[in-house]
Formats: structure tokens, C-alpha cells, sequence
């Protein structure tokens, strides 16, 4: 059956899109990226190791829970245990993981972006998509985007933490303050692009001062509406670079773990 | 053709869906009547979109001392007194509830810091008096109306079972006939531009908001819907046009490139602190002041500047002289070899505005001249010239009720009514005009609905006006209607222009008469299937009838005064401003008479000062002091 | 100074057409509309064009322009390379009624089935007292032109036909919230209706109605966004939803 732009009704013409520019491009550097990104992070998460070295720990794995941590990555105790599935040890990546990565799932920027990259719904705009249904967020499990707020509010509780990592980083490896290495300029960078995602969340932007109906009875809250609405208007650039980020903090703590980069310390 | 007729029956129907037309609409259908409303294109797309600037209403919230008085003055001097004095006197009364009236439909307004709407001051205007979006209240305006129209149909729906039963929109359908029984209005006759198709409508009232004439010229700031359709249905239907020689030319429409030849340049652009410079460089509306102004405007460059810091000591700069004033000496510089290259003059506020100041205060000019003419005014001057506007003239109305003299059961407001604006109108003035009169036609339709019943529509009319839609089908070797528009463009540009000349109308009316007379046999290709080949062959017709009743009024007005400029009689003539010319028709041409001006009752003859009504007025009108 | 402009027109009506090739004269600064009209004078009397200002600002002369929603009206011709061939075509997401004119009635139905703004009862004309900032959100949304580029570009209806009965579409979402951050509004189920009759949840966010708005109103981030956040606050958040249970309002005051 015809359906869409083919259907009986509209305008007789063959081609799904007469769009003449590069549309495929941007989808295809979004699909590049996020799998590039599934890749190295599925590989992280399973690594279990060479997340931790003093005073450095991968955003990957912190808050470290689980009794399989390594020695002093544990800032928050060990309430779990070894976790075994199928025989594997569960990573403590994998035990917290659900948080970041169901704040960035249920993100609106990254909806829109794995929507039209990966689900082709559409490709890009006026680009007929090539799926005969679509419910959009009507239904399970696209439904459950709306908890968004819920994967905001844990967010924010991660940025807490991400963020005493930075400044636990101020240490040198033998725990003594007042010292600045490359790895405390990464981490507190990475906190630093977190708090932008974060603040610049539309869950944020709705919660300090969207949901009013009149903001001449809450200057406060007008003012703080303005300002996240200022970040928010950048989402998707911090987005992008709180990714890169994470990925980049990461990837640099294991780097000296390995012992491949020594952590230049400049005082 | 008429056995598979589309028939409809009506109590009102509405021909136009801009400001007045729904005002007209609404204001009927909550007198419990069945209304129709018909436009030419689709619903919420009428003229009354584009108007940018402001709706006046002395609502005095930027200036308390602002009342209707004042505003009432404004008008008649804005119009050289030859307004008629009770419809500027209930515009001035009454525009300030049909704004609040709005609001409560849900219009936002700019606001002031008291949370009330916010009013910006305009050419003409004494006080701050334009209620405002920014600069898209003709927008704000027909979105209220078109969602207050929706919001009675879904009230109709709950009601009454159908969203239609009362008010129903037909868009883009065009009216070609008003239809006429026993001397009264019995409905009206159209077809749909989409398929083509004949639409009889059977009304008692039919109310006629129209619009302007503005496509009868070759440049103007109108859409494709101002032919002037209104004005012929009238003529046509035995009514009568009211002083059609005045046409208001906008000082400042874009010039360059061709493709928006034209399109307006607001007014807001000098009041902001634009210039306009010839091709030498000169700021020459210095050598422009008249003399009844010389006392309120700068002639030199020193005081005009000092104008825009202290306004106290400094008179204001020759740039802001009334729009006719401008609009004129634009004209000559052009006509003595100091235009631009593509002929309009240098508008500039690059010299003297911060980029940023330009950018947040003109943001729709900055717009429009970056993507449509490639030109940056934060870096360039824009280049300018007159452009028509707006006509004042119009059908014959009575003040109160909008009814069209000579007809009854017929109604016409907004732009295509006469008599509101006089000789010139003041920017801001025809929104208001559009939702007080447009209220008034829809009461007065009302009213009119409950004391006539239904006069049916006879075959033999419906024959008649299907014939004449039949006709250019019918055809073959005739004239292309694109062809013959451009031509009747040429013929009012030049010869009934901004500045007119006896020997030059006379010629205009030769020519127009010999279009005329070939565009009865026009053909057009394909078939009746949304043709605009075929739509333009009816609005040519109109535009025809338009201009000829612009051209022999203009001809017989033998002074200059507001929207009419005669070179061979350049000033203003008391004993002119007593005479109303009415344009008739007679089946074959139009006719031009001349009536007598109703004075001034003494009650607002007395809110004038006597030494500035002895500049418009004879002695012995002045003598009599107002009339009764 | 004319050069020669190449174009692909669609021409046709419900049951059949296809593109034609035509050259036409085109001059400096001179956008789509303008060669149409030439198009229109010169080669084809009969071609349909809806058209009303010329200016951006009624949003009659919605089409497509190779392959992208557009006014004519604001599209320079200058914007194409000189030997570039100009397809256009009518829209794509609604019936054709004839060559680059749509049927968009469905927009007009839609439009009635939002509950329209309702004040305060008793309240008079003239006693409304609002300050900018509160109404500034609202007035974003009311620049709005119809042009239905956004209506049109929207994958939900663009390719599902189906999904016409039970989505409004971007344009009346913003209506939606237009209505519900407007200061005077006392309708207080605008977000359950959004949700549960105009579709909200059929929309997922990718933005392609903003990409095409020539208003530039921030559809999907100002509006869409922000009622989303809305419904969840009245629907699927239990903290807020027991919250307004208790305290006996709704969420939004
Ligand atoms: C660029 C511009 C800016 C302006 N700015 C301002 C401003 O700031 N302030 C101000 O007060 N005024 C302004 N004006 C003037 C003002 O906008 C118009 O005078 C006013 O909108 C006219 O409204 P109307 O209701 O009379 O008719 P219109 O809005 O012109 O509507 C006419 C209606 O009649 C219909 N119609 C016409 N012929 C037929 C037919 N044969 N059959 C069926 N239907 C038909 C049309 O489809 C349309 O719906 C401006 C004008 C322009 C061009
Ligand atoms: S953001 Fe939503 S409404 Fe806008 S085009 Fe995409 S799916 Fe449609
Ligand atoms: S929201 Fe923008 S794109 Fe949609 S109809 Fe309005 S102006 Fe057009
Ligand atoms: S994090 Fe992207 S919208 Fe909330
Ligand atoms: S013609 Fe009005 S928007 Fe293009």
C-alpha cells in the first residue's frame, strides 16, 4: 500500500526525496559518532580494569560499588557484592551505567539524534522514511522517555560525584593536596561539561521556571529560567562535548593506568 | 449549469475575511444571525496581515491626556477636513473598546511596565496612540478575529450539533455579482478558484469588506488581492464611490531589486533616524518644507540632528513630514534627473545608528532588505521611492450603520468604505477604522436582516451572472488578461500617479476607456480549474472600473490636497474641501458627481482652535460656526 | 542582466502530472515567486500558484523547492548555482488539487478542534493587566503565519496518512501552548488534551518542523518540549500528580 507521500492523494512524484543537498551527511556522522562512542564505551564497561589510579578515577566507573572495585576507588562504599551473570563477573561500569546512559537515552537532543540516524524516522526532514507505522512516543517502550526527569535528577547526583573526583584529583598519587596535574584538568573538565549538559536540560529548563504560567510572580525563578534557557538554546553542542568528554576522561585515566601516559603533574 | 448549482442560503453575508469583514462577521452572528463569509484566498490570509505599525486607540496609557477628543482632531487634520466628521468622531470614540474588545479574544499586545497595552507614537498622531506587536499587529489582528470566529463555531458545534450551522467560511471563492431584486440586495454570485465552480449565495444583507485598489497600480505594498473588487461590486450594484482620487503613495516603498518593487519600507525607519539623500548626496527635503510647517520643522542639518536628544528645543527633521508631503518630493528629485540609478531616492541609518540599535529596533527591515535585496542597512542606504498604499476613497456609507447609500440591504467597511480618512489617512487609523466600522456593518446588517426577509434570487438574474463568468471560455483571438493588467498598470503609474496634471488624465481616461473596451474580450487558456489566467480576467474588470472613477474624479478635483496632487493647481482650495465626489455607474461607464460635504455640527466644530480651522475653511463656514 | 533560469515544475492535479521543463528569463534579486509569475504571464496562463503578499508574511506561497518546504516568496533565485536546475513542486504531505496547489483543509479542521482561549469569567475589557515577560513566550508562538511548512515537513503525517485523524501537528502544538502560558487562560486541561486528543505523544521531537518555520519560532525547544514537560508533570510524574492531588491544583499556576 502507498502510504505517505506516495499515497493516492498527493502529488504524483517517484522520488522519496528531491532534495539535492548532502541530507545523508549529518545522520551519518551522528550514526558514526554514537557507534564509535557504543564501541568504545562496551569495551570499557567490560575491560574491568585500568579505571583507577591515584588520585585518578574513569568517569566510567565512579562511584565504584561493588566489593570488586580495585583498592581506594570506592569513594561510597561497597553495598554490592560480586556480581556473577552466566559465569562473567559483573563490572561495576555495568551497575551504574543504567544511570548515565538512560539520561542520555531519554535525552531530547539525543532522541531527536538516534531517531533520525538510527530509526530513519525520518532521515532527515522531508526525506520519506522508510518504516510503513510509526506510534512515535505513544506507546511502551518509547513511553517510558517521558522519565526523563528521573534520569535528570540521578544525573545530578552523578555531576555531584564527577565532580569530588575532580577535586579529589587535586592530590598527588600519595593523597597530599595542592597539586595540579593533567588528569585534574581533564576531570574537572569533564565535570565541567556535565554540568552544562545537565543545566541546559530541558527537564531543568521546565523545572526552574517553564512549568510557570507567569513569571512576573517569581522574578527568582524568571532569572533562572533565563539563564538555563540561554544554555539550554546550546543543548546540543553540550551534548556532544560532555561526550566526548566522558569518553575523553576516560580513555586518559587508562591511558596512565596502563602506565602508556604518565600523569604530568605541573605543581 | 445552474441545474447542479451550488445553492446557499444566508441572513448576512460577509465578502472578505481581513479585519472588517470578521469584525462584520462576528458582530452578526452574535445577533443570532446565519453568517457566510467569503475571501479570495484562504482563510486568514487577507491584506490586513501585512500591516505592521499599529491599530490607534486613545487609550491614553503611554499618555494620559490622550481621549478621543484628541484623536478625533488628529484624524480630521490628517485628513484635510475632508473627512466625514461622525465617522471620524465614532472611529475616535470607539477604537479604544474595540482593542480591549480583542484582548479578550485573546490578543497579546506589546505591554507597558503597568501590565497595560503599550502604544507607540506614529505620523500624525499627537500622543502615543498605535497599539502594538512589535511590528506584526495586522497579524495579531486578523488571528484574533479568525480564532474568535472558531471559537463561536465550536460554540455552534456544542450547541447545535454542526460547527457550521451558523458561521461558515467559504475560502477562495470569488464574488462577481452582487445580485439585486425589486431594487434591494437579494445575495451575490461567485465561483470557487479551485475547481471553478458557480456558487450561488442568497442573503438579504450582504456586507462588502473588500479592501483596496492597490494592483491597480504598477507599484504598490498591496497584495494580489487589492483590485478594488468591493468598490466594483457597488458601482456595479448601483451604489456609489466617494472621492476616489485620493490615494495615499507611502513615501518609502523598496525600489531595487524589481521583484519587490513595492514592498513597504515602515515608517519607523525615519522615525528612527533615517535620512534621505539624492544621488548628490544632498539631504534635500530641506528645500521641501511647506510653509504652513515651516514653524515645526528643521531647515538645517545642525537642528535636525539635535532633534533626536532634545526634542524640547529643536524642531523635528524634514524626513518627518507627513507621508503625502514626502512622498511628493521624492517624487520631484527623481523627475529632475537626482534619483538612485533604478529611480528612488537614498534612505540611510547606517551613518547614524549603531548596528546593533539598527538591528533590534528595524528587525523586519533588516530582514527584509538582507534576504530580499542582498543589501545590509547596518553597512548600506536602502534605496526608496513612493509606493501606493492605501485608497481613501470608497463606498458611499452611512456613518452609523455602514449602509451603503443607494442600496439597501447593502454594507461595506474597512478599507473599501470611504469617507473615514478624508484626503489622507494616518497610519494606524485603518486598523481601528476596520474593527469599529467592520462592528457597526455587522449591526447594521443585523438590524437590517430583522426588518427585510429573504428576497429570493430570480433564474433570470442567476443567468446573467453565470453567462458573464461563462464568457471568457467562450472566446477565442481575444486579448491575454496579463498582458492588458500590465498595460492599465502603465497607463495609472504614469498619467494618475502621485502628481497629476489635467492633460494626463484626460489621456488616462482615454486609455483606460480603449482597455476597457478590449478586455471585454479576453480569452484565457485551460480551464476553470484554479486558473489564474482566468481570475485575473475578473480582476481586471474591477480595477478597470477603479481606476476610471480615479481618473474622472481626479480630473474635475482642480486643487491639491491629502492623497491628490495637481500640478496645474498646487495648492489647497477652501471651497474644494466642501464638495464630496461621487463616482456612479451607468452600465457603461462611471459618472462623477459632485455633493456637498456636511458640515461640522458646532460641538465638534468648538474642539478646533479657530485661527488652525481658517486654514481649511471659507470665511463663511467660519462665520457659521459648525453647523445647527 | 536577465540570465536564463532552468525549472522543473509540477504540474498536474489528483490523478495524474508529472515535472515539466521550462526556461525562463530571470533578473537580478528576483526569488522563486517572481519567475513563476513569468512563468504564469508568458509560457503557462493556467498554472496554479497560491500567492498573496510577496512579502513573507502571509504564508500562502508554501511549496517545495528542490526537495525543501519554502516560501517562494523568500527564496532568491541568486541562492542557486547559475546552471543549477530548480525543481519545484507543490507539497508533499497534503492532496494535490493542481500543480503547485494543495489542499489544506486538513489544517483548518485541525485548528477547530483546539478549545479556544477562555478568559476569566467576568472579567471586563480593559481591566487585563499583563507585563512582557509574561507574555512574551505566547507571542512567539502567535507570529506564527500558517504557512504550514512546518505541518507539511512533519514526518508523523508527511508519511504516515493515518495518523492525520489523531495529530494536530506542530502548528496547533504551538497553539496548544500558546494557550496554555497564556496569562488569561483559565482552560485548565490543556495538557491532558494534548496528550490524549491532539497527538503531543505521536511527536518525536526531531525537529524538522523548526528546520522549515521561516517565523523562526522555536517550535519544538519553546513550545513542543515545554508541553511535553507539562503533560509528564500531570501524567506520568507520581511525585507531582500526588503533589497536585493533595494541594488540589493543577501544577502550572
Ligand atoms: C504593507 C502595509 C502595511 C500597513 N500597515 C498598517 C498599519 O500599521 N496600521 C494601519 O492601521 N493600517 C495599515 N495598513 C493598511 C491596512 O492594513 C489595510 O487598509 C486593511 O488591512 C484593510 O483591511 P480590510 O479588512 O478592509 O480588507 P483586507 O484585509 O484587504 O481584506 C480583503 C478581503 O476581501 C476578500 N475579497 C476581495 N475581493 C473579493 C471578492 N471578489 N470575492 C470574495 N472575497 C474578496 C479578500 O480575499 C480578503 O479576505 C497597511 C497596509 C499595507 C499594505
Ligand atoms: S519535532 Fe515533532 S512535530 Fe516537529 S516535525 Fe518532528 S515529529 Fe513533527
Ligand atoms: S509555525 Fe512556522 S512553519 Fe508552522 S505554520 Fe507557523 S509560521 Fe509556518
Ligand atoms: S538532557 Fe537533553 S534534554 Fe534533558
Ligand atoms: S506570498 Fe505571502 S508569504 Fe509568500
Amino acid at each position: 500500500m502507498a502510504n505517505g507521500v506516495f499515497s493516492s492523494s498527493r502529488a504524483q512524484i517517484s522520488e522519496k526525496t528531491l532534495r539535492t543537498d548532502k541530507w545523508w551527511l549529518q545522520p551519518l556522522i551522528t550514526f558514526s559518532v554514537l557507534v564509535s562512542f557504543i564501541i568504545y564505551a562496551t569495551f570499557r564497561a567490560f575491560e574491568n580494569g585500568n579505571y583507577f589510579v591515584e588520585p585518578l578515577i574513569s568517569p566510567f566507573y565512579s562511584p565504584c560499588l561493588s566489593t570488586e572495585c580495585v583498592q581506594g576507588a570506592s569513594l561510597l562504599g561497597t553495598p554490592f557484592g560480586i556480581i556473577h551473570i552466566f559465569g562473567m563477573t559483573l563490572s561495576p561500569a555495568l551497575i551504574i551505567l543504567i544511570f548515565p546512559l538512560g539520561f542520555r537515552m531519554t535525552c531530547y537532543y539525543y532522541r531527536k539524534a538516534y531517531y533520525r540516524a538510527f530509526w530513519f524516522s525520518p532521515p532527515a526532514c522531508a526525506v520519506a522514511e522508510p518504516k510503513e507505522k510509526y506510534t512515535g512516543e505513544t506507546r511502551f517502550p518509547l513511553l517510558f522517555q517521558n522519565a526523563h526527569r528521573w534520569f535528570f535528577y540521578a544525573g545530578l547526583v552523578f555531576n555531584v560525584l564527577l565532580t569530588v573526583d575532580a577535586i579529589l584529583a587535586f592530590r598527588n598519587p600519595e593523597k597530599q593536596w595542592g597539586h595540579l596535574s593533567v588528569g585534574t584538568l581533564v576531570l574537572l573538565a569533564n565535570a565541567t561539561f556535565l554540568w552544562l549538559y545537565s543545566l541546559s536540560c530541558h527537564t531543568c529548563r521546565h523545572t526552574v521556571g517553564g512549568r510557570l504560567r507567569n513569571f512576573s510572580k517569581h522574578p527568582l525563578r524568571y532569572k533562572a529560567w533565563t539563564l538555563v534557557s540561554v544554555l539550554n538554546h546550546k543543548h546540543q553542542n553540550f551534548a556532544w562535548i560532555s561526550l566526548f568528554g566522558v569518553a575523553f576522561a576516560d580513555f586518559y585515566v587508562r591511558q596512565v593506568a596502563t602506565g602508556a601516559f604518565t600523569n604530568f603533574y605541573f605543581f | 449549469m445552474s441545474s447542479s448549482l451550488e445553492r446557499h442560503k444566508y441572513d448576512v453575508l460577509v465578502i472578505g475575511a481581513g479585519g472588517a469583514g470578521l469584525r462584520a462577521a462576528v458582530e452578526a452572528r452574535e445577533a443570532g444571525l446565519k453568517v457566510a463569509i467569503i475571501c479570495k484566498s484562504l482563510f486568514g490570509k487577507a491584506h490586513t496581515v501585512m500591516a505592521e505599525g499599529g491599530a490607534a486607540a486613545s487609550m491614553g496609557n503611554a499618555n494620559s491626556n490622550d481621549n478621543w477628543q484628541v484623536h478625533f482632531r488628529d484624524t480630521m487634520r490628517g485628513g484635510k477636513f475632508l473627512n466625514h466628521y461622525r465617522m471620524a468622531e465614532l472611529h475616535a470614540k470607539e477604537s479604544p473598546d474595540r482593542i480591549w474588545e480583542l484582548e479578550m479574544w485573546g490578543a497579546l499586545f506589546d505591554r507597558t511596565k503597568e501590565g497595560k497595552i503599550s502604544q507607540r507614537n506614529f505620523g500624525g498622531h499627537e500622543y502615543p496612540r498605535l497599539a502594538h506587536v512589535g511590528d506584526r499587529t495586522g497579524l495579531e489582528l486578523i488571528r484574533t478575529m479568525q480564532q474568535r470566529i472558531v471559537a463561536l463555531q465550536q460554540k455552534d458545534a456544542r450547541d447545535h450539533g454542526d460547527a457550521e450551522s451558523f458561521i461558515k467560511v467559504f475560502a477562495e471563492l470569488t464574488i462577481t455579482d452582487i445580485l439585486k431584486e425589486n431594487g434591494k440586495v437579494a445575495g451575490a454570485y461567485g465561483y470557487y478558484r479551485e475547481t471553478g465552480a458557480d456558487v450561488l449565495f442568497e442573503a438579504p444583507a450582504v456586507v462588502i469588506a473588500t479592501g483596496g485598489v492597490g494592483k491597480t497600480f504598477k507599484i504598490t505594498s498591496n497584495s494580489w488581492e487589492g483590485t478594488g473588487d468591493g468598490h466594483a461590486l457597488a458601482l456595479k450594484a448601483g451604489a456609489n464611490l466617494k472621492d476616489m482620487e485620493f490615494l495615499q503613495f507611502h513615501p518609502t516603498g523598496m525600489v531595487w531589486p524589481p521583484s519587490v518593487r513595492g514592498i513597504l519600507v515602515t515608517e519607523s525607519v525615519r522615525g528612527e533616524g533615517g535620512i534621505l539623500t539624492n544621488s548628490l548626496g544632498e539631504r534635500f527635503m530641506f528645500k521641501y518644507i511647506p510653509d504652513v510647517f515651516k514653524d515645526k520643522y528643521a531647515d538645517n542639518e545642525e537642528e535636525a540632528d539635535r532633534w533626536y536628544t532634545d526634542q524640547d528645543n529643536n524642531r523635528r527633521p524634514p524626513e518627518l513630514l507627513p507621508r503625502d508631503e514626502v512622498a511628493r518630493a521624492i517624487n520631484s528629485e527623481v523627475k529632475a534627473g537626482r534619483g538612485t540609478e533604478h529611480g528612488g531616492v537614498f534612505l540611510d541609518v547606517s551613518k547614524r545608528i549603531p548596528a546593533d540599535v539598527i538591528k533590534k529596533r528595524l528587525p523586519s527591515m533588516w530582514h527584509q532588505f538582507y534576504e530580499l535585496a542582498g543589501v545590509d542597512i547596518t553597512k548600506e542606504a536602502m534605496e526608496v521611492g513612493p509606493t501606493c498604499h492605501y485608497v481613501m476613497g470608497g463606498v458611499d456609507v452611512e456613518p452609523d450603520n455602514a449602509a451603503a447609500i443607494g442600496v439597501p440591504g447593502l454594507f461595506a467597511a474597512g478599507e473599501v468604505a470611504g469617507g473615514m480618512h478624508g484626503s489622507n489617512r494616518l497610519g494606524g487609523n485603518s486598523l481601528s477604522d476596520l474593527l469599529v466600522f467592520g462592528r457597526r456593518a455587522g449591526m447594521g446588517a443585523a438590524e437590517y436582516v430583522k426588518n427585510n426577509s429573504a428576497n429570493p434570487v430570480s433564474q433570470s438574474t442567476i443567468d446573467t451572472a453565470a453567462a458573464r463568468i461563462e464568457a471568457p471560455f467562450k472566446r477565442t483571438g481575444g486579448e491575454n488578461p496579463y498582458a492588458l493588467h500590465q498595460e492599465l498598470q502603465e497607463v495609472t503609474h504614469n498619467l494618475v500617479g502621485i502628481i497629476r496634471t489635467k492633460s494626463e488624465l484626460d489621456d488616462a481616461i482615454v486609455k483606460i476607456a480603449d482597455i476597457r473596451r478590449r478586455s471585454a474580450s479576453v480569452t484565457v487558456q485551460g480551464d476553470r480549474k484554479f486558473n489564474p489566467g482566468f481570475h485575473l480576467a475578473f480582476d481586471l474588470d474591477n480595477m478597470l472600473l477603479v481606476a476610471e472613477s480615479t481618473a474622472k474624479s481626479a480630473v474635475l478635483r482642480e486643487e491639491s490636497r491629502g492623497g491628490h496632487t495637481r500640478d496645474d493647481f498646487p495648492g489647497m482650495n477652501s471651497t474644494w474641501r466642501q464638495v464630496n465626489h461621487i463616482s456612479s455607474f451607468d452600465g457603461t461607464q462611471v459618472n462623477v458627481a459632485k455633493k456637498p460635504l456636511p458640515a461640522l455640527p458646532k460641538e465638534l466644530f468648538d474642539l478646533f482652535d479657530p485661527h488652525e480651522l481658517e486654514k481649511y475653511m471659507t470665511p463663511e463656514e467660519m462665520s457659521k460656526g459648525g453647523s445647527n | 542582466m536577465a540570465r536564463k533560469l532552468k525549472l522543473r515544475i509540477w504540474r498536474g492535479d489528483s490523478t495524474s502530472g508529472g515535472l515539466k521543463d521550462v526556461t525562463v528569463d530571470v533578473n537580478e534579486g528576483e526569488v522563486v515567486l517572481d519567475v513563476i509569475h513569468r512563468v504564469q504571464a508568458e509560457q503557462m496562463g493556467d498554472l496554479a500558484v497560491r500567492w498573496n503578499c510577496k512579502a513573507g508574511k502571509c504564508g500562502s506561497c508554501s511549496m517545495e523547492i528542490n526537495g525543501k518546504p519554502r516560501l517562494a516568496c523568500m527564496t532568491q533565485c541568486a541562492s542557486f548555482d547559475e546552471d543549477e536546475t530548480i525543481t519545484i513542486t507543490p507539497l508533499r504531505a497534503f492532496p494535490v488539487i493542481k500543480d503547485l496547489v494543495t489542499d489544506v483543509s486538513f489544517n483548518y479542521k485541525k485548528a477547530m478542534e483546539i478549545p479556544a482561549f477562555e478568559p476569566p469569567v467576568g472579567m471586563k475589557p480593559g481591566e487585563p493587566r499583563m507585563e512582557q515577560i509574561d507574555v512574551e513566550r505566547s507571542q512567539e508562538f502567535r507570529k506564527c503565519i500558517e504557512c504550514f511548512l512546518c505541518q507539511n515537513t512533519c514526518h508523523v503525517i508527511r508519511d504516515h496518512e493515518e495518523n492525520k485523524k489523531s495529530f494536530a501537528g506542530p502548528r496547533f502544538f504551538i497553539r496548544i501552548a500558546e494557550l496554555d502560558m497564556h496569562p488569561l487562560d483559565i482552560l485548565r486541561n490543556r495538557k491532558k488534551t494534548a496528550q490524549e486528543e491532539h497527538g503531543l505523544g505521536l511527536c518525536n521531537i526531531t525537529k524538522c518542523c523548526t528546520e522549515v518555520c521561516p517565523e523562526h519560532i522555536r517550535i519544538t525547544d519553546n513550545a513542543i518540549i515545554p508541553m511535553k514537560e507539562r503533560v509528564v508533570d500531570q501524567k506520568y510524574d507520581p511525585v507531582r500528580w500526588l503533589g497536585s492531588k493533595i494541594r488540589k491544583r493543577e501544577g502550572i499556576l
